[in-house]
């Protein structure tokens, strides 16, 4: 159970973190409910639950600033302001998703909105955001950027090569660990050398604290403490939040490699339905305006659904299109 | 015209880029206070500062994908891969991430990257530093990859790699570095994808890169001799290959032949050569001719390595008993 403390939280703020919660959350049922009906093909890595990583995170930084994201990485790609209806077409592969069908649920991408991709490859994309980083030093600029990757991530070689970098050269990335206990199957206990993935960071000479990846409010506070630190030229830090993974790893994860129990321990705290009831205790919001919220958001998700399966699937003369720029 | 080395050459088109391009920065091991391995960065930090000229750690997978993720974020990145034989470690960043990235990105980025190396045997340093990996990289669409052999070449490529919003590998070859040549003063751009014919002949096309470059004219010295007239051609850039030019040659000539330094089984040769048969099955009076690296890892024997690669006088009798 979750101690809350007093927060000060204006009703907009409160309003926007809980609808961008909804919206990933109604987004991967809708995600579950299209694969169920053979509607959306092929894998899905689902976001559901750990939605107040995500949202958090975006919370504390800039429009201006990057990210990179990850396999599982709808909920990055919502709350770094990616339109709705645009990346359900993207998942479904069709011609008005946000990379003209060609990326997929592994590759969610917006360079417009700062969003410098998901990854297909554990850990894909930790280098990319390092140079992100040193692309921002090298222009003088005082964006930063979040690196999100899970726990499985940070046994890869590229993660202790680009911590490293930044750590060295003082990068301003926010390397960001949701870890939701599990690689595909195998738990950080049977694969990782240390329980506390906080010491990974150790040998690369930056701070790394743990937060409560259920609670969007501790997320946002330790991201933004850490982000303001990272504009001002103090360098990267690591962040763990600790999260689960509703669904578990994909579509055909049977999930023996762990208990009911332990799932319902998960959902008994889980990020929505906390964050509301904190605000409401708080009188920020009424029980009216969740549930309005809520509503607001199935309409939403209704309306992007529906404008997916509409779209029409790429044109075949698409298939040679964007390999190179034309000079 | 002036002569400089192919070292030399490339020093300053990068000088060059870097003088004319705040954006141009250069990252890699041993490339900024060593000036590279093999002296290519020679006195740039010094020229440009530690900023623009940056030594790494030895972390090929984040050099390549730091130098990704600042090239589709404003910069234009030349990163530098020691050995060829290293591209093993930062595979997954160039085949998954800098080649692909524009495309599963729906066209909405481009990726002003240049990757140099260089590669190939000759300083019997064995199966760890001597190896010709061009034809892994042609497999790879999203890619440009350029070899060039003449000093010329290399300034000129580089300059317009260095310019070009698609990413490049840069092979260069480690015997060619000391190589002098006519290098034309101040600007000069070369096109990529743009085969040249270095001799002209009418008996046979050669179709030779990189290092081979310089043991095929030989052999077609010494095979003009004999009178036979055979034409060479540089492809220069691998992918996308000037095929255009190639075919031309093989309908004047009705032979063709592959010099190659790497390894023969899948190699550049195999896809040359099957776009030779693609394109002019009709006009082939033989069967395409590969001239190839043995299908063996690199050994460091002095003997045994000048035997795992063509040299002139192989050269030479190959294409004379194909054309006689």
């Amino acid at each position: 159970m979750t101690i809350y403390t007093m927060t000060i939280i204006t009703k907009n703020e409160a309003r926007h973190l809980l609808k961008q919660m909804m919206q990933i959350r109604q987004f991967e049922d809708a995600i579950m409910d299209l694969m169920a009906r053979n509607i959306a093909e092929g894998g899905s890595h689902l976001y559901a639950g750990e939605e107040a990583c995500a949202v958090g995170a975006m919370a504390a930084i800039r429009k201006d600033d990057y990210i990179t994201s990850t396999h599982r990485g709808h909920g990055h790609a919502i709350a770094k302001g990616g339109s709705l209806p645009e990346l359900m077409a993207e998942i479904l592969g069709k011609e008005t998703g946000v990379c003209k069908g060609k990326g997929g649920s592994l590759h969610l991408a917006d360079v417009s909105k700062g969003n410098l991709g998901a990854n297909g490859i554990v850990g894909g994309s930790i280098g990319i955001a390092t140079g992100a980083g040193l692309s921002i030093q090298l222009r003088g600029a005082d964006q930063i950027v979040l690196c999100f990757f899970g726990d499985g991530a940070t046994n890869t070689g590229l993660f202790h090569e680009s911590l490293n970098m930044a750590g060295k050269w003082k990068l301003p990335v926010v390397f960001i660990c949701e870890n939701n206990l599990y690689g595909m199957s195998v738990s950080v206990e049977r694969a990782c050398a240390v329980n506390d993935l906080t010491k990974k960071a150790a040998p690369y000479n930056m701070p790394a604290e743990c937060c409560d990846g259920m609670d969007v409010l501790a997320v946002k506070d330790t991201v933004a403490k850490y982000a303001a630190l990272a504009r001002k030229g103090d360098g990267p830090a690591f962040i763990v939040c600790n999260t689960y993974r509703y669904y578990g790893h994909s579509r055909s994860d049977p999930r023996i490699y762990r208990t009911k129990e332990e799932e319902k321990s998960w959902r008994d705290r889980d990020c929505i339905m906390a964050f509301g009831r904190k605000m409401q205790e708080q009188t920020v919001l009424t029980e009216k305006e969740v549930a309005d919220l809520e509503k607001e958001v199935t309409a939403e998700l209704e309306a992007a659904v529906d404008f997916a399966i509409k779209s029409p699937d790429p044109k075949p003369e698409e298939l040679y299109r964007d390999v190179y720029f034309e000079m | 015209m002036r002569e400089i080395t192919y070292r030399q050459a490339l020093n300053e088109a990068l000088s060059e880029e870097m003088e004319r391009d705040q954006s141009v920065f250069l990252m890699g091991e041993d490339v900024a206070v060593y000036g590279g391995a093999y002296g290519v960065t020679l006195n740039l930090m010094q020229k440009f500062g530690e900023k623009r000229v940056r030594d790494t750690a030895i972390s090929e997978a984040a050099i390549i994908g730091a130098g990704l993720g600042a090239a589709i974020t404003g910069m234009r990145p030349v990163v530098e891969i020691m050995y060829i034989d290293f591209m093993g470690i930062c595979l997954e960043q160039i085949g998954n991430q800098v080649a692909k990235i524009r495309y599963m990105f729906g066209g909405k980025t481009r990726v002003p990257l240049v990757i140099r190396t260089e590669g190939g045997a000759g300083r019997t340093l064995g199966a760890h530093h001597s190896q010709s990996l061009e034809s892994w990289f042609i497999h790879v669409p999203g890619l440009k990859v350029i070899m060039p052999a003449t000093p010329a070449d290399a300034k000129g490529l580089l300059k317009s790699s260095i310019r070009e919003d698609n990413p490049i590998l840069f092979i260069e070859h480690k015997m060619l570095y000391n190589v002098k040549g006519p290098v034309p003063e101040g600007e000069y751009l070369l096109p990529i994808g743009k085969a040249d014919v270095k001799r002209p002949g009418k008996d046979a096309t050669v179709i030779a890169y990189s290092r081979m470059l310089y043991s095929t004219l030989e052999a077609a010295k010494r095979l003009a001799e004999d009178g036979i007239e055979v034409e060479v051609i540089d492809p220069r850039t691998l992918l996308p290959l000037d095929m255009e030019t190639i075919a031309e040659s093989v309908r004047k000539t009705h032979r063709a032949i592959i010099v190659e330094e790497d390894t023969k089984t899948g190699g550049t040769g195999a896809e040359i050569g099957m776009q030779i048969m693609e394109n002019c099955f009709d006009e082939l009076d033989a069967p395409v001719l590969r001239i190839a690296g043995a299908d063996i890892p690199m050994p460091k024997s002095a003997v045994l390595e000048k035997l795992a690669i063509p040299d002139a006088d192989r050269i030479y009798r190959e294409i004379k008993s194909l054309v006689m």
